[in-house]
């Protein structure tokens, strides 16, 4: 089997670079977003801190260097940072260079400084809770952060963008890079740094005492035993009562499909358990010690990508399983197979961490050869295509049987070469992202239904902002206005609901019919914006037939999926320095980078990327395979 | 497409007579008419006349009538023709010069005088009128939630009916509400299929669909019609034909066209074989990129180098309004078929044809690479 061809593939596309720390080209850095933003930002920082850590004398000419605003910046970061930690036991030049690094973000500096001291004591880096910091820290720090907030924005801009994609991201509505705007900014930034100290107050009220609620989307090749896993799991941990166990045991085994009996615990359409495979996302939760999880249970076969993606789309996590039977790994994981589509996906939505269980190992009698060979054909792969060695975890299991799951492994075979952790314990030891609680409220729409009682519900991630019951909200891009009558999370009514949240919504005032899944709500004093056209950068995949101006594609944004053409090809970019390379090029073949513009068959609601990062991306597909991920870069109205 | 009469001299003027026998030959109709034309048909006017003691009466009848056509509206849905324009044979109801409109009708004759017929409007007049009529084909595209209903012939596809549903996810312990609304979908799609596909004319219905849509709608419509005793579904189960398609949108007709199964089952491959043209097409510029191109500047220009064996060209850019740029158009065909080209006119009710469309509507393949053309400009693919 020849894999180099497709290594070139993603190579070119997530590991440009591949290198430990820097494992991203930077042109294409901005497509692999890092939901942990605390994390994210101190990578971007180390082309700087790295040379700096040569040379402690460094410090006057770091300041030097620095144009008056900054300095200023630099100055109250300092100020605010010993306002919240007290007395600090940093050098200046160390924290500065932490400032600097985190782009004069109060919180994310803070975030480091304490990483540091922490690594000092030598406590293991899992166990910090990061979200905890912020909201200490938010009391006294919110005045000056959220105004650095927005211009760390800016930067990130800068940074993250081409000239070219820079130069028109200027939309309608959009914080305009320029000094000449700063007094409608500044306005701006007031009106939302008192509903930041709100928001902040109010979620770390309601969420300070609580475990952290995580969200993790189950992803694999069809039949890997994805559902079996997680049913099975959920049946250890007693979230399925043995009475119903029994039943799904003596059903399954009526229709032949008793090996199934634990994927019926999340296959729960009639439709899926008579064919015995999850058609679309299964959801449910469970504790571990340090957290509440939220399971998405993922559809393997190619043709539920559409419903994986949108599951994927609300996961902060996530967890692979390969199937470790001799030959079907192979299936898997060669070109074509869905360990790598569903791999590079959620890579391309955002997800940086991640657990592989390699299952079914009882199928080659808990062999550590095979286990070791998966992982390192694995590691090879994941590290191409943008994730972190450090945020990957292999984990030997068997679903069916029940082993390393939720207790230390028993069978003798496993227990001569593994003593690491079992499977609820690497879930665990996941990191919970930083939540934008303090942004404009934006939910994007997964599902619509008929509650209990009057109105209609409509459920989906809360991607940023918060929303209370009694609020007003718009629908776009109908741009219909609601009323927020109940919140509920897994059914448990809440007042409030906050960003990363999975919520329930009940809308009153709208017809049912008038909404639909794509939908975006939103806050009514600061909308979504709304276009059918935008231009947007481009990372193509690999493709059987080039890309050319009018190429009928499929769009994927959150879980819209709606036709759309591509209807110019501005530019192909240099996929390392982002620079251009042509004009107006007549088609993009594979693993180009490029400016397109896209012209969608409807309006649809969404926001520049480097406004909002959730609402700013989206994947292309073409008959039934992933050509492309894009970032909007200008909207057209 | 009947043709009575034909009248046609050395210089290319004359005149048709046609009588359209089917929906689809107004379309051909819609093609053929370009402004400028006389068209001449039979149709009814109101009359008022006035008595000797001074009342009026309005009546109708029916009168010949011909106009200079001005303007040119045709109803895909309905497959309605009407022409707009100046009468130019006066008659006892109609004054000379007076403005009147001309809806086309079937199986009522009409006669096309042009002051020049060009080799593609001929085509097209032979096309139309060739007896060995194709099979029809229905097709339903559907995913979970989104149904379109579309005939396809051999120059038209037509979405009778788009059938939008939204479907509850599955939730836990809450299943009813996605099983309920899947089946309510389904009887909208069964009622849709019984409302616009006629059995006597189709030969074959495609259920296409990503997963297993398409098993579960099929298997979900006949247990219904065993139910309620349909006669038109039960006899004519075996036209039905399940076929595998990546989405349950329109654009997705296209991985239906390719597929072997259905190639073999319709004779008229003219749809089927413009989406393999288009294929070819993009492959050559995946591999052979100096050997594709598109946009009229590039395509005449390898015309001139009598490099093109395959032209792709949307019959839309005959219907344009400017003379000389439809000349232009003819005169690209003809160059290529005396170099001995090919060219495939597609039509832009077709899927392929769309797509090509938005392709500036006109692409070439070439016999030999052109690597120079690629970089002469880069203007091309504004507009
Ligand atoms: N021997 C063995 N069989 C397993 C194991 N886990 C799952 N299976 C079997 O694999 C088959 C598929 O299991 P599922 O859980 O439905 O797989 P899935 O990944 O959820 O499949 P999709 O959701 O359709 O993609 C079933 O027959 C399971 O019994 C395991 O650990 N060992
Ligand atoms: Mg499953």
């Amino acid at each position: 089997m020849d894999y180099s061809e497709d290594y070139d593939g993603y190579d070119d596309v997530y590991g440009h670079s591949v290198d430990d720390d820097y494992y991203i080209s930077p042109s294409n850095r901005q497509f692999i977003y890092n939901r942990e933003n605390s994390r994210d930002q101190p990578k971007i920082g180390e082309f700087i801190r790295t040379e700096q850590d040569i040379q402690e004398e460094d410090e006057s000419e770091t300041a030097s260097d620095l144009s008056d605003l900054d300095k200023a910046r630099l100055e109250s970061c300092i100020e605010q940072i010993k306002a919240t930690l007290g007395p600090l036991c940093i050098p200046r030049n160390e924290l500065v260079n932490i400032i600097i690094s985190n782009n004069y973000n109060i919180e994310r500096a803070t975030n480091a400084v304490l990483d540091d001291s922490k690594n000092l004591q030598s406590e293991p880096k899992e166990k910090v809770p990061s979200i905890k910091v912020v909201a200490s820290g938010g009391k006294t720090t919110t005045n000056v952060t959220k105004g650095f907030d927005l211009s760390q924005n800016k930067d990130s801009i800068k940074l993250n963008t081409t000239p070219r994609s820079q130069s028109p991201a200027s939309g309608r509505g959009t914080p305009i890079i320029s000094q000449s705007e700063g007094t409608s900014e500044e306005t701006k930034i007031i009106k939302s740094k008192e509903n930041k100290i709100d928001v902040e107050t109010q979620y770390k009220k309601e969420r300070g005492d609580s475990k952290e609620h995580l969200y993790m989307v189950v992803i694999g090749h069809v039949d890997a035993g994805k559902s079996t896993l997680m049913g099975h799991l959920l049946y250890d941990l007693g979230q399925v009562n043995q009475k119903t166990m029994h039943k799904y045991e003596q059903e399954s085994r009526k229709v032949g499909k008793q090996s199934f009996m634990y994927a019926w615990v999340l296959d729960e359409t009639g439709e899926e358990r008579n064919r015995g495979i999850t058609m679309d996302v299964g959801r449910s939760q469970f504790e571990t010690k340090s957290k509440h999880v939220t399971l998405l249970d993922a559809p393997g076969h190619k043709d539920f990508i559409p419903n994986m993606i949108s599951g994927a789309g609300q996961a902060d996590v996530a967890l692979l399983v390969v199937d470790a039977t001799r030959g079907e790994f192979e299936t898997g994981f060669d070109f074509g197979g869905q360990t790598r589509e569903h791999a590079l996906l959620v890579r391309s939505l955002g997800v940086t961490q991640l657990a592989v269980a390699i299952n079914k190992l009882d199928t080659v009698s808990w062999s550590k050869e095979r286990f070791d060979d998966i992982s390192q054909k694995l590691k090879v792969f994941l590290k191409q295509a943008g994730f972190r060695e450090g945020d990957v975890t292999f984990v030997p299991c068997s679903g069916l049987t029940g082993q390393n799951l939720v207790d230390k492994p028993t069978e003798n075979e496993l227990l001569t070469w593994y003593n690491g952790p079992c499977l609820l314990e690497v879930i665990d030891n996941f990191r919970t992202p930083e939540r934008p609680v303090s942004k404009p409220f934006r939910l994007s729409i997964n599902d619509i239904f008929k509650g209990t009682g009057s109105g209609f519900c409509v459920s989906g991630r809360v991607e940023t902002g918060s929303l209370n019951v009694g609020e007003r909200v718009m629908v776009c891009p109908s741009r219909e206005l609601s009323m927020v009558k109940s919140l509920y999370i897994e059914d448990l009514s809440q007042t409030v609901v906050f960003a990363g949240d999975q919520a329930t919504v009940t809308l009153s005032g709208i017809e049912m019919q008038n909404v639909s899944i794509g939908n975006v709500l939103c806050d009514p004093q600061n909308p979504v914006q709304v276009s059918a056209k935008f231009q947007a950068r481009i990372v193509v995949f690999n493709l059987t037939i080039p890309i050319t101006k009018g190429f009928s594609v499929i769009l994927h944004h959150q879980s819209l999926v709606e036709p759309a053409v591509v209807s110019k090809l501005i530019s192909q970019l240099n996929r390392s320095t982002g620079e251009v390379v042509k004009k107006h090029p007549r088609f993009l073949s594979n693993n180009t980078s490029a400016i397109v513009e896209i012209q969608v068959s409807r309006p649809i609601a969404l926001e520049l990327y480097s406004d909002c990062k959730e609402l700013g991306r989206f994947m292309l597909r073409v008959g039934g395979v992933t050509i492309a991920a894009g970032l909007i870069t200008k909207i057209i109205l | 497409m009947k043709l009575i009469d034909k009248s046609i001299d050395k210089e290319g003027q004359g005149y048709v007579t046609l009588v359209p026998e089917e929906p689809e030959d107004m379309w051909h109709a819609y093609n053929l008419i370009s402004e400028g034309d006389y068209v001449r048909s039979s149709t009814v006017r109101k009359v008022q006349s006035e008595s000797s003691t001074g009342s009026s009466t309005s009546n109708r009848v029916r009168t010949m009538l011909t106009i200079a056509v001005e303007t040119i509206d045709f109803d895909t849905q309905a497959c309605m023709l009407r022409l707009k324009g100046k009468n130019v044979e006066e008659n006892q109801y109609v004054k000379m010069g007076a403005y009147h409109t001309l809806d086309l009708e079937m199986n009522r004759k009409f006669r096309l005088t042009k002051h020049e017929w060009d080799s593609v409007s001929l085509e097209r007049v032979e096309m139309a009128c060739d007896p060995t009529k194709s099979a029809d084909l229905a097709a339903v595209i559907m995913q979970d939630g989104l149904a379109q209903i579309c005939l396809i012939t051999s120059s038209m596809t037509i979405v009778r009916a788009k059938i939008e549903a939204s479907i509850p996810r599955k939730r836990k312990n809450f299943i009813q509400q996605h099983e309920k609304a899947l089946a309510k979908f389904y009887d909208n799609i069964i009622q849709g299929i019984l409302r616009h596909i006629d059995f006597d004319i189709v030969k074959c219905v495609i259920i296409a669909s990503p997963g297993f849509v398409r098993d579960q709608f099929y298997e979900y419509m006949f247990q219904m019609a065993v139910k309620t005793d349909n006669k038109t579904l039960l006899e004519n189960k075996s036209k039905f034909m399940l076929i595998h398609s990546s989405t349950g949108f329109k654009h997705s007709l296209k991985e239906i066209l390719q597929d072997p199964a259905v190639v073999n089952k319709i004779s008229d491959t003219k749809a089927a074989s413009e989406v393999k043209a288009l294929e070819v097409f993009y492959t050559t510029l995946q591999c052979e990129p100096d050997k594709a191109f598109y946009g009229k500047k590039h395509v005449e220009k390898a015309n001139e180098a009598q490099a093109i064996e395959t032209l792709l060209i949307s019959d839309n850019l005959f219907r344009c309004k400017d003379v000389n740029l439809r000349k232009e158009y003819v005169k690209l065909v003809d160059s290529v078929r005396e170099n001995g080209g090919d060219v495939k006119i597609f039509s832009s009710l077709h899927i392929s044809g769309e797509q090509l469309e938005q392709l500036t509507g006109i692409a070439a393949i070439l016999r030999f690479p052109m690597p120079e053309l690629d970089e002469d400009d880069e203007s091309e693919t504004e507009d």
